[in-house]
This record gives C-alpha cells, sequence and structure tokens, in this order.
C-alpha cells in the first residue's frame, strides 16, 4: 500500500433525526474499506467538537436554530465540498412542518399550557440555541454542492455516492438509487 | 375554528344537482355555484357532492382546491380581488389595496372578523388598458382611485348586493383604437355558414389551406391541418372548443371580439363544426369574463331563433350544431388546450400527456379542435371572403391580420388590428408611447425587447404573439417587471410536475432575492441553471416558456440587475438576524448567541 493521504469527512446533524447517519452505518462490512481510505473529523461518530479543514462535508438535517447557522458555517468555511443529506437538509424535511405554526402558539403550548419542567415559564438561558421563526432548508444559508435526496437516503446510495466522490469522479446515481416508490 | 354548520345541505343544494345532474363531469359547474350560495365550499358540500355524484370526496376537494374563484375557507360575503398584472401594478394597484386594507383594517388575505369582507389580489383580469382594476365576487371594476375605493368602502359596509352597485363601477370600454379587415368591416351574421353551404365543406377547408391561417392563441399551428386531421379522427362525436381563456398577462382582445363580435366568432365556431363534423361546441370563458355570460347567451338564444344554431341549421337537413358557455374559475393553466379539456371534463386543470392530442382523442377522448376566439373569427371572413383574399395580407408565413391588446406606458392603450409584418416601432408610434425603453410582447410567457430592436416585426418568422403589447417607458425598473413575472408563474404553476412547480418557486425566490439587495453571482448562475432545466423538462407550455423573462433580462437587460448584485460569491436567501427576531421577543434574550451576523 502506497501512503496516500486519506480523505477527511466530517459529518454533522442540525435538525434532523440521525436518520440518515444511521444509514450511512448501514454500509456495514463496507465501513471498513471505507475507513481505509476516509478518516473522520468532527462526527457524532468521533464525537469531535470542531471541524478543521476537511475534504469532504455531510450535512444531515435543516436549519432551525442559530446554532445550527454556527455549525453549518463551520462546515462551509473547512469543507471542500459540502453535501447535503436527506430530505430534511434538502427542503426542511418533517422539522418544517412546524413552519406552519406561529412561534409564539408553538411555545405557548409547549412551556406555558403544559407546564414545563421549570414551571409554566419560557426558557430563556443563553445557552439554549434560539429558534429561528421557521425551519430553512440549508442550501439558503451557505453554498450546498451536492444533494442526496432521500429519507433517508439508502446505505447503497450513500455508499456510491461517497466511492464516486472519493475516488475522484462525478458522482452518478442510477434511478433505481433515487426513487422511493 | 369557524363555527360552520349546515344542517339544511341537501336541501340548499337539491337545486343545483336539478340543474346540472349528477354526471362526475358537471362537478366543477357545481361547485362554481356552491361556491356563490355560500362565498365558499363549506366541507359539509364537499360530502354531499362528493356522494351525489358517486366520486371520492378527495376528488371534489382536489377541484376545489385547484381553481382560484373556488375556496375551501370562507372568504367572507364580499371578495375583493385587486389584479396584480403589471400594468395594475404601475398604475398603483399595491397602494389602492394597501389604502383600502388600512381604511377597513383589514390584511390582505384574512377574512375580516365579522365574516362580511376579505381583500386579496388576483392575476391579470383583462383590463390592463383601463385599469387599476379589480374583481368583487367576479365582476370586474376598472379605473379605480381612491375615490372609487371609498364609494365601494359604503356600499359593502352597507351590505348592498353587488347586483345593486351603480353601473359606472362596472363600465368596461372596448377601445378599439384601430379596426383592420378582421374588425372594421360589416358581417352579416349567418354569411359564413352560408358560404360554407354553398361551397361545400371540402372546398371550404381548402380555402382555409389556402388562407395560411395559423392559430392565434400562441403556438400558431395551421388551421386547416388541425380541422382536416380532426375531421379525418374516427370517434362517436366530434367536438370543437372555443378557447376564451385568455390567462396571459396583458392580452384583452379576446374581451372585445367576444363583446362586439360575438356573432363572427359562433360563427367561426360553427363553420368548424360543419367542417370536422361536430354537432357540440363548447366555449370555454375565463371566469373573469363572466359578466359577458348573460350577453354571449342572449347571442346565442339570438342564432338559435335565426335558425344559425340548433337542428337543422339555415335549413341544411342533418346540420345540428349548438354551442354551450364553460365557464373558467380563475386558473392560467386551463388556456392550455389539454388542460382545458380536463377542466371542461370538471377536473382540476391538469395538462394531459401529448401525444395523443385533442384532434384525435380530446374532449370524453373524442376527436376535438380547440381554437383561440380569434383564430375562429379569421376563420368566419375567410369562409366569406376567401383564402386567397386572406393570404394576400401580411407576409408570406404569417398572413391576415393580428389583433394587439396595447397597455402600459403609452397614451392610447387598447385595441389595434395590423397585418402581420408592422414593426414594433410603428406600434409605438400609433399608441402614442412615451419614451419607451421595453416592450414585453405576447405576455410573460414572450418576449421582453429592448428599445435597439424596436425595428423587429410582429410575425410568426420573428415576434411571434397571443396578443399582449405591454410598453414600458425609460425609468421603469426592469428587474421589479420580471418579479412581477416570476411571481405570476409560480403562483399559475399547476404543480404537477417537478421542474415547474419547484422551478417557479426558486425563480421567484431568488428574483426576490436580488431585488433585496441580497443577490450574488451565485445566483445569477443559479437562474440560468433552474431556467434551462424548466425550458428542457417541464411537462408543458407553461413550464417551457416560465423562465422567459428571467432569462431575457438577464442576457439584454444587465444594467437591471447588476447594480443590486453584491459581489461575494453567495449570500443567505434571508435575513438571518431577522429570522430570529420572533423568538427573540418571546424568550427576551439579547445575548450574543441571541444574534447572527
Ligand atoms: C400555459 C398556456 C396558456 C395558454 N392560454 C391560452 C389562452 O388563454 N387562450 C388561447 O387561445 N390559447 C392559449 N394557449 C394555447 C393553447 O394551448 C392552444 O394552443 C390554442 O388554444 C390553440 O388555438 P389556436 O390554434 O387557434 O391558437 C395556452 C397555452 C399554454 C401552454
Ligand atoms: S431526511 Fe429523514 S432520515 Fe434524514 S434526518 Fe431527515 S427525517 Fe431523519
Ligand atoms: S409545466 Fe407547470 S403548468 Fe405545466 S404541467 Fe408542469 S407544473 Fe403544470
Ligand atoms: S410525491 Fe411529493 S414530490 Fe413527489
Amino acid at each position: 500500500m502506497n501512503e496516500k493521504r486519506k480523505i477527511r469527512v466530517a459529518t454533522c446533524s442540525l435538525a434532523g433525526c440521525f436518520g440518515c447517519h444511521m444509514s450511512l452505518l448501514d454500509i456495514d462490512e463496507k465501513l471498513f474499506d471505507l475507513l481505509g481510505v476516509i478518516e473522520f473529523d468532527r462526527t457524532p461518530f468521533t464525537d469531535i467538537k470542531h471541524c478543521g479543514p476537511c475534504d469532504i462535508g455531510i450535512v444531515e438535517g435543516g436549519v432551525s436554530n442559530a446554532e445550527n447557522v454556527h455549525v453549518l458555517k463551520e462546515f462551509r468555511e473547512n469543507c471542500k465540498v459540502l453535501v447535503a443529506i436527506g430530505a430534511c437538509a434538502i427542503t426542511g424535511g418533517v422539522p418544517a412542518l412546524r413552519n406552519n405554526i406561529d412561534l409564539w402558539d408553538c411555545f405557548q403550548e409547549v412551556y406555558l399550557y403544559e407546564g414545563g419542567l421549570e414551571g409554566n415559564q419560557i426558557p430563556n438561558d443563553p445557552e439554549l440555541p434560539l429558534p429561528f421563526d421557521k425551519v430553512y432548508p440549508i442550501y439558503e444559508v451557505v453554498k450546498v454542492d451536492y444533494f442526496l435526496p432521500g429519507c433517508p437516503p439508502s446505505a447503497d446510495t450513500i455508499w456510491k455516492f461517497l466511492t464516486d466522490l472519493i475516488e475522484g469522479r462525478e458522482p452518478k446515481l442510477d434511478y433505481e438509487m433515487l426513487h422511493y416508490d | 375554528m369557524e363555527p360552520h354548520e349546515f344542517p339544511h345541505i341537501e336541501q340548499q343544494l337539491a337545486p343545483v344537482f336539478e340543474r346540472h345532474g349528477c354526471e362526475a363531469n358537471q362537478l366543477l359547474k357545481i361547485l362554481r355555484e356552491v361556491q356563490e350560495i355560500f362565498h365558499f365550499i363549506p366541507p359539509a358540500a364537499i360530502t354531499c357532492v362528493a356522494s351525489h355524484l358517486g366520486v371520492p370526496r378527495t376528488q371534489v376537494e382536489g377541484v376545489a382546491g385547484f381553481y382560484f374563484f373556488l375556496s375551501l375557507k370562507s372568504v367572507g360575503e364580499y371578495r375583493l380581488l385587486f389584479s396584480n398584472n403589471v400594468t395594475d401594478q404601475m398604475q398603483g394597484n399595491p397602494e389602492l389595496m394597501q389604502y383600502f386594507c388600512h381604511k377597513l383594517w383589514l390584511e390582505s388575505g384574512k377574512v375580516s372578523e365579522d365574516n362580511l369582507l376579505s381583500v386579496d389580489s388576483t392575476s391579470c383580469t383583462g383590463m390592463c388598458d383601463q385599469g387599476p382594476a379589480a374583481l368583487i365576487n367576479g365582476w370586474p371594476l376598472t379605473n379605480l382611485d381612491r375615490d372609487r375605493l371609498d364609494m365601494i368602502a359604503a356600499l359593502i359596509h352597507d351590505k348592498k348586493p353587488v347586483c345593486d352597485w351603480p353601473s359606472m363601477l362596472f363600465e368596461v370600454k372596448d377601445n378599439i383604437r384601430r379596426a383592420g379587415t378582421l374588425l372594421g368591416e360589416p358581417f352579416e351574421p349567418g354569411a359564413a355558414i352560408r358560404a360554407t353551404l354553398d361551397r361545400g365543406s371540402a372546398a371550404t377547408l381548402m380555402e382555409m389551406e389556402a388562407s395560411g391561417l395559423r392559430g392565434r392563441g400562441g403556438a400558431g399551428f395551421s388551421v386547416a391541418r388541425k380541422w382536416s386531421l380532426c375531421r379525418a379522427s374516427p370517434g362517436d362525436h366530434h367536438y370543437i372548443v372555443c378557447n376564451a381563456d385568455e390567462g396571459e398577462p396583458g392580452t384583452f382582445k379576446d374581451r372585445v371580439l367576444l363583446n362586439s363580435y360575438a356573432d363572427l366568432v359562433c360563427e367561426g365556431m360553427t363553420v368548424g363544426a360543419r367542417i370536422i363534423g361536430a354537432t357540440q361546441g363548447f366555449l370555454y370563458l375565463r371566469g373573469e369574463y363572466r359578466y359577458l355570460l348573460k350577453k354571449l347567451e342572449e347571442v346565442l338564444a339570438r342564432r338559435r331563433v335565426a335558425g344559425l344554431l340548433g337542428k337543422n341549421i339555415l335549413g341544411e337537413t342533418g346540420f345540428d350544431f349548438d354551442i354551450e358557455i364553460h365557464l373558467g374559475a380563475g386558473s392560467y393553466i386551463c388556456g392550455e388546450e389539454s388542460a382545458l379539456i380536463e377542466s371542461l371534463e370538471g377536473k382540476r386543470g391538469r395538462p394531459r400527456n401529448r401525444p395523443p392530442f385533442p384532434v384525435t382523442h380530446g374532449y370524453l377522448d373524442q376527436p376535438t379542435v380547440v381554437d383561440n376566439v380569434e383564430t375562429l373569427a379569421c376563420a368566419a371572413r375567410i369562409a366569406i371572403q376567401g383564402g386567397e383574399w386572406f393570404a394576400a395580407i401580411g407576409t408570406t408565413q404569417s398572413t391576415g391580420s393580428k389583433i394587439l391588446s396595447i397597455a402600459g406606458d403609452c397614451a392610447r392603450p387598447g385595441i389595434y388590428e395590423y397585418p402581420f409584418g408592422i414593426a414594433l416601432h410603428e406600434i409605438l408610434d400609433d399608441c402614442g408611447a412615451e419614451d419607451p425603453y421595453a416592450v414585453q410582447v405576447s405576455g410573460p410567457s414572450g418576449i421582453l425587447v429592448p428599445s435597439k430592436e424596436f425595428g423587429r416585426r410582429i410575425s410568426f418568422e420573428d415576434l411571434p404573439t397571443a396578443g399582449a403589447f405591454t410598453v414600458f417607458k425609460r425609468g421603469r425598473d426592469i428587474l421589479q417587471i420580471v418579479q412581477n413575472f416570476a411571481r405570476f408563474f409560480a403562483h399559475e404553476s399547476c404543480g404537477f410536475c417537478t421542474p415547474c412547480r419547484v422551478g417557479t418557486q426558486l425563480q421567484k425566490k431568488i428574483v426576490d432575492k436580488i431585488t433585496h439587495g441580497h443577490g450574488t453571482v451565485y445566483d445569477l448562475e443559479e437562474l440560468k441553471h433552474v431556467g434551462h432545466i424548466m425550458q428542457s423538462m417541464s411537462h408543458c407550455g407553461l413550464g417551457h416558456t416560465a423562465a422567459n423573462p428571467v432569462l431575457d433580462m438577464l442576457e439584454k437587460f444587465p444594467d437591471a440587475y447588476e447594480h443590486k448584485l453584491k459581489n461575494f460569491a453567495f449570500e443567505p436567501v434571508f435575513d438571518l438576524d431577522g429570522a430570529l427576531e420572533t423568538a427573540r421577543k418571546i424568550t427576551g434574550r439579547d445575548d450574543a448567541w441571541a444574534h447572527l451576523s
């Protein structure tokens, strides 16, 4: 084996359910092949908290709060290629269902009427990420290079996409990998 | 939330079912009436209509949700819809709408608390030469200003029924400024039919061929070809449809033809019916023109009495033909011929897969000809005066004349008929255009022509048009105009295919972004990319042309947007910090983490 530099990959989940990450893990034993050519930077697998310079950044989930923006911008600044994975990152997906509900109604319902953990009050700790009025797709906040659709995309789709990208080919997905009916 | 109970819905709808029967293809007609009775389509009515027609509830809801003039939520006893066409916009409709809303404490798009009234905007109502215009419960209001709105506010306050409002509010003028062979010469009802009967159908079809007449609705397909294809198609019944949907913003010539030349149009249909062998015709009248319905019904009745419609027309045994008027309900896509046929069948106006084309599989899957109002009027003239006479007017590939609907920045907006081949600068002189800078030829789906190209000519060879001719003087903001068009398409996309449904939304968003000063070079590339996908991948003509205004601007009007661009490569689509404001208010936070730069 010659000493080829490993491709550095970071992943994160913003407003998502980790389903897309689970699907990535579903490539099963191929993970070993993958780890032969890549190394992980910040990901939920490594628990590295901040992203350093990377080749590929994979983002799951949409943008729902201020913290999501910080993470997303950090990814954009550090990753040569940024990939939106799954319906949530691409369109807002399931979390964007809240877009039809007024934020104030939402807060009242959760914290005032039902009685939250701290009694009837709206949490205002600066440590808590402040939510946006709506959930946004990530391409509205940063430039995105690739969109990998699905909820989640299948393990095979992710594998094909990543191997194409890693081997320097323009990723190409057959119809079979993109249709869900 | 609204406590709408309708315990007597069955009894209330009984007369409607009585009138229209229980065929599923009557659905749209029935829903139009339901809307008139309740000012919306209540859930109880959906259930009732569904069970009466024996169709799934979702189908009824699907149709009710598709058409803009039908609503699933209450829109109040009075619904005032301001036309948001670009000419109405230039004439001050947005300000008038704001004035009216302010005055009555209304928010556009929402119903007043007493459920009396709602205000919203709607696509071009075809009154561009006498705007600002609006619709009140479907009836057109013209020449709006603050005084008239004050008057309207008082009438609504007094709950006066719209039919009792002063007629001056509803005055619609023809404004024919230049008449040619089609509009200018006298016409005696029956003459075209008589000539057709004398000459025979095959020979009349030859005259159509010799005339070189091409469709006036936009695509310019040969009329003789369409008619002979339909004539040759086997089927239990043949149909002829007059396309009076006239939805392209800025077009209003069919309104004038139907108002003052209805006999000519009906006659064209009857001649066509004779040639293709149809016994039934439909006139698909856009919902915005329903004020013409009564008058048109009277014309049809008069023609029946005169033996020009009905059984044994002009004494010719077996020549039976009649025309039924079908009202649209506020949908631009229903002007596309296959969507129009779907709508005639009582369904959502979704364009069909083609082929098969309507000439073989149209209304109820039978051979059907769909022709524009003006095309049919031309056909009637040709039946009388012959193909050669017609072919002598215009240019080689564009014979005859074309009626233009001129509006915008000019002293004399209205209807102008010219022989094909007329140059833009001549037209601009005639209509008194002040310092013209650009002309939108054939509406948003057409071509935006800059002043250095004013030597170009109206014709299928150079600048084809369905009739709209909108003038913009120097100083008009082209970006704002294109934004108006982008919004129009995003609103009117039928949503069936992804390239158009998503593409029109992306276009609208990006153009809005540029208008708000957040655009970058990246966004321009994105617009081109999206436009290319729409043009090449869309299912129908709407999607194919919906990128035209944006692409025309990018190519021919760089001054319109360049100064608005930020020079870095990417800008978020929305104001990040602004989108946190609601949550800041709710939580009372103002710390550093509660802000984004
Ligand atoms: C989105 C769209 C809207 C259209 N609207 C109209 C219309 O309002 N009136 C019309 O005559 N043709 C309209 N057309 C064209 C019709 O599909 C069809 O070509 C025309 O009615 C044929 O008649 P003609 O051959 O007499 O022009 C539209 C087409 C598209 C794609
Ligand atoms: S796309 Fe689906 S699987 Fe992926 S984060 Fe969203 S909800 Fe979860
Ligand atoms: S192109 Fe647009 S209007 Fe035509 S079918 Fe597709 S979504 Fe509907
Ligand atoms: S089913 Fe929703 S986009 Fe295809």
